[in-house]
């Protein structure tokens, strides 16, 4: 309650004062509007990409009401009458008649169509961009593990809307992807095919799948995506955001701007930002053009079908994985009581086997971080990604991994647009898939273990200017020139954990899992970079109150 | 008779017998069947054609392909590859081939139509093939693009894409776009099967069928794009290039433009 509401002599003057004042005093708005107005939001531009996220989720809302207006998830056969030609006459489901008199004879439909669609990719990609954010900043730390793992399953959530609503056109790009998770489902071993009939209302394609799409894909899915974009949202506020380190920023406070007025017309803004953008993008640009691809017919698939972005490195999974290798098939029959069932691994391994191991490390990665470091405290400053070298060499090659099956996706067209043979892509790709992750590793530790270096360097001895100078005895040196304080605590301020030794227990012995810790952070800290000290800083001030090089910058010119 | 009757248990006999009948059969579908028929030829060419294009044809192509057009090391025989086949591959540019590699690629014209035209006639004098098809088969206007499309789905696309634009093959082949390719072309290369195509005889698509397929070509050539820049026909490995490139690009613009202090 605000104190004008609260004191019962207040007497509203202006007509929006009276409006303003008869709902307060009935729903107590500006309490609200006073606690949330005063929350401090830092600034940073990577802080922007979950507000992208949900922006791009509110223009899914809109356009996709617009778009149930007009569609009919019906899978009866009807013959197309609309006014596309060259698939007049065609014999279709009422689902991808409808898509195309979306198309072409709803007013508006193709442009609603359009940024419906480019909106659900740049949202996944907003998703993504925001987590890897989150990640390398080390933003998942204590408090916000659950936090981060709701916005994991958000993933995942979006991945899946994403996917239903691909297929709902029925046409024969969509059904192309619906045949490869029936084929998937299928693999599994024993429910595979149980599970494939109970998807598909019997065998695929049947008359079933799009409507049962269709309900999961705009009632389901969005409504438990919007649940947990609320609770995701709750937790932010409860954890106050995070920031970067920086003169006066502590664990304990939040340096930014309130809510109210400036952040929020800014965030506002941003929206119709946003909006404008997919705007501008789906008035120029087309995507899924459905009426390319034809009606679902399960005998032809055409050259370049491949599904959305996301789905994408799955897809270059089952392209990369080789159906035999030599005379092994991959294929086992397991006799069961009832009979022999196969157990085809070449469509398992690749379909599910990524997945997993990316799923797992990143819903777990919080306590596997918090397992390694020892560390229980809570953090409110963000790690610079240079400063925690192994952390950030595991997440590269996590993205590595991704973006060669990613690439695997588009296997065919890197081969005709590079000129080079299909099936040497495959192999390149099949080599990297297990060693670029770990080369990525190396050399992105190296280059995080470098910047540290040069940071630690800048910190002690100032910026190189490049500009030579001539002392009067004839030596020439190089002029650097200091930082200024509020630069410098960025370079400085920030923790180095140290590698853990294990130590015997109250029994006196050291206990595997203690061995196996002793390892791991071996592998963690062991090549570090120390942050400056306060003493070293000192010793080195007094070379460089001058602007000129001191006697370390002396010593190593005069050994040359 | 009396020789025959006591013949018949020879070991040979059954070979003998079996090869009889499979020419048989074969003569009688080859009778009763048009698919090996040579058409007749629509373009008439002249003895005068045939001299020139024995000509040009020793002085350009019989590196590869030989004297006489009988093949070499290098290259294929060319007798019976019909007038339409040499049109296609001279008309393209793909023949005389630039470089070796996986398959020819098309490249400027090398030859006037009026060469083409008796270079044509050279080979087709030498063994029935393909024709160069008439004029009217070619008139886009009289075919049914939408059942054309329905074929071009079902026996084109898996290669060429879609929306015509092209796809990748094994070992840095590929089919290449057809935008842009003229009428004659697109049916001579149905009937001939250049490159690594198959061959689309009137057997597996009659002419009228091949018209109807060039219809649809033609019909979504001229038509553009209805939804805006078509980002090349490629399907959604450009659609998600393009949003990570251009669209995230320019919201990141923004974000940083937001978040910059006047300082």
């Amino acid at each position: 309650m605000s104190s004008s509401t609260a004191t019962p002599t207040y007497v509203p003057k202006t007509r929006v004062g009276k409006v303003t004042d008869y709902v307060d005093s009935r729903v107590g708005g500006s309490g609200i509007v006073k606690e949330f107005g005063r929350k401090i939001f830092p600034d940073h531009w990577t802080f922007m990409f979950g507000e992208v996220a949900l922006y791009t989720f509110v223009i899914l809302l809109i356009s996709g009401t617009f778009l149930t207006f007009f569609y009919d998830p019906s899978m009866a056969e009807t013959h197309y009458e609309g006014s596309y030609l060259p698939l007049r006459g065609v014999e279709m489901s009422v689902a991808y008649a409808s898509s195309l008199d979306i198309s072409f004879d709803v007013r508006g439909g193709l442009f609603m169509r359009q940024i419906h669609h480019w909106a659900a990719l740049l949202f996944v990609a907003s998703v993504a961009v925001h987590m890897l954010r989150v990640f390398f900043t080390g933003a998942f730390r204590r408090p916000r593990e659950f936090n981060w793992v709701v916005g994991c399953i958000l993933l995942i959530l979006s991945l899946a809307a994403g996917f239903t609503g691909y297929s709902l056109p029925d046409d024969l790009l969509s059904g192309n992807g619906l045949r490869i998770i029936d084929g998937v489902m299928k693999a599994i071993p024993v429910v595979g095919t149980y599970l494939s009939f109970f998807l598909f209302g019997g065998e695929f394609p049947g008359t079933m799948i799009i409507g049962r799409l269709y309900v999961l894909h705009i009632l389901l899915i969005p409504a438990v995506i919007l649940l947990l974009i609320g609770i995701h949202l709750f937790m932010v506020v409860l954890h106050k955001h995070s920031q970067f380190p920086g003169p006066g920023r502590t664990n304990t406070n939040v340096v930014g701007y309130p809510v109210g007025p400036v952040y929020a017309a800014k965030a506002g803004g941003f929206f119709f930002i946003v909006f404008g953008v997919l705007a501008a993008i789906a008035a120029a640009f087309t995507i899924n053009p459905i009426w390319n691809y034809g009606p679902y017919d399960p005998s032809p698939v055409s050259a370049g079908t491949q599904p959305d972005w996301y789905i994408g490195w799955v897809d270059g999974a089952l392209r990369l994985m080789p159906g035999t290798i030599g005379n092994f098939d991959f294929e086992f029959m397991i006799p069961f009581p009832w009979g022999v069932n196969a157990l085809s691994l070449n469509v398992l391994i690749p379909a599910l086997v990524p997945a997993m191991i990316v799923f797992t490390l990143m819903f777990a990665w919080p306590w596997i971080e918090a397992w390694v470091t020892k560390d229980k405290r809570e953090h409110h400053l963000l790690n610079r990604p240079r400063n925690a070298p192994t952390r950030t060499a595991i997440g590269v090659a996590g993205v590595t991994f991704y973006c060669v099956l990613w690439a695997a996706a588009s296997s065919d067209l890197i081969a005709t647009h590079f000129l080079v043979s299909l099936n040497d892509v495959t192999y390149w790709l099949r080599f990297l898939v297990f060693f670029g992750p770990v080369l990525a590793f190396m050399v992105a530790r190296r280059i995080a273990l470098a910047l540290q270096r040069k940071d630690r360097e800048i910190a002690l001895h100032g910026r190189e200017t490049g500009r030579i100078v001539r002392l009067p005895h004839g030596e020439f040196i190089e002029v650097h020139e200091q930082v200024d304080d509020y630069k410098r605590y960025q370079l400085v301020a920030f923790e180095s954990p140290e590698v853990m030794v294990p130590t015997p227990g109250a029994d006196g012995k050291v206990s595997l899992l203690d061995k196996a810790h002793g390892r791991i952070s071996r592998f963690f800290f062991e090549d570090r970079v120390a942050p400056v000290t306060p003493k070293e800083l000192a010793a080195s001030h007094g070379d460089h109150h001058d602007e000129v090089a001191g006697a370390k910058d002396r010593e190593s010119i005069a050994s040359h | 008779m009396k020789a025959l009757s006591q013949r018949r248990r020879h070991p040979l006999a059954a070979f003998a017998l079996l090869l009889m009948a499979l020419l048989v059969t074969g003569g009688l579908y080859a009778a009763a069947s048009t698919a090996n028929e040579a058409q007749a030829q629509t373009t008439t060419f002249t003895a005068d054609d045939v001299e020139e294009g024995s000509k040009l044809f020793s002085a350009n192509c019989a590196s590869c392909h030989g004297m006489g057009a009988t093949g070499s090391q290098a290259a294929p025989s060319l007798v019976g590859v019909g007038a339409a086949s040499v049109d296609f591959q001279v008309g393209t540019g793909r023949m005389p081939m630039q470089m070796d590699g996986p398959q020819a690629q098309a490249k400027p014209v090398q030859f006037t139509d009026e060469q083409i035209g008796q270079l044509s006639a050279y080979v087709a004098s030498l063994g029935a093939g393909p024709a160069i098809p008439s004029e009217e088969i070619l008139d886009a206007s009289e075919g049914d693009a939408s059942r054309g499309g329905e074929l071009f789905r079902v026996n084109c696309a898996m290669c060429h894409n879609a929306a015509a634009a092209g796809g990748a093959l094994t070992q840095g082949k590929f089919a290449p776009s057809i935008d842009g390719t003229s009428e004659k072309h697109i049916y001579e290369a149905m009937v001939t099967g250049p490159q690594n195509m198959p061959v689309f005889n009137d057997a597996n698509i009659a002419p009228e069928d091949k018209q109807d397929i060039i219809a649809f070509l033609k019909t979504i050539e001229e038509q553009g794009s209805p939804g805006g820049a078509d980002l090349g026909s490629l399907g959604p490995v450009s659609e998600g290039l393009f949003i990570w490139v251009a669209g995230l690009g320019v919201i990141i613009a923004f974000t940083v433009w937001l978040t910059s202090r006047s300082s």
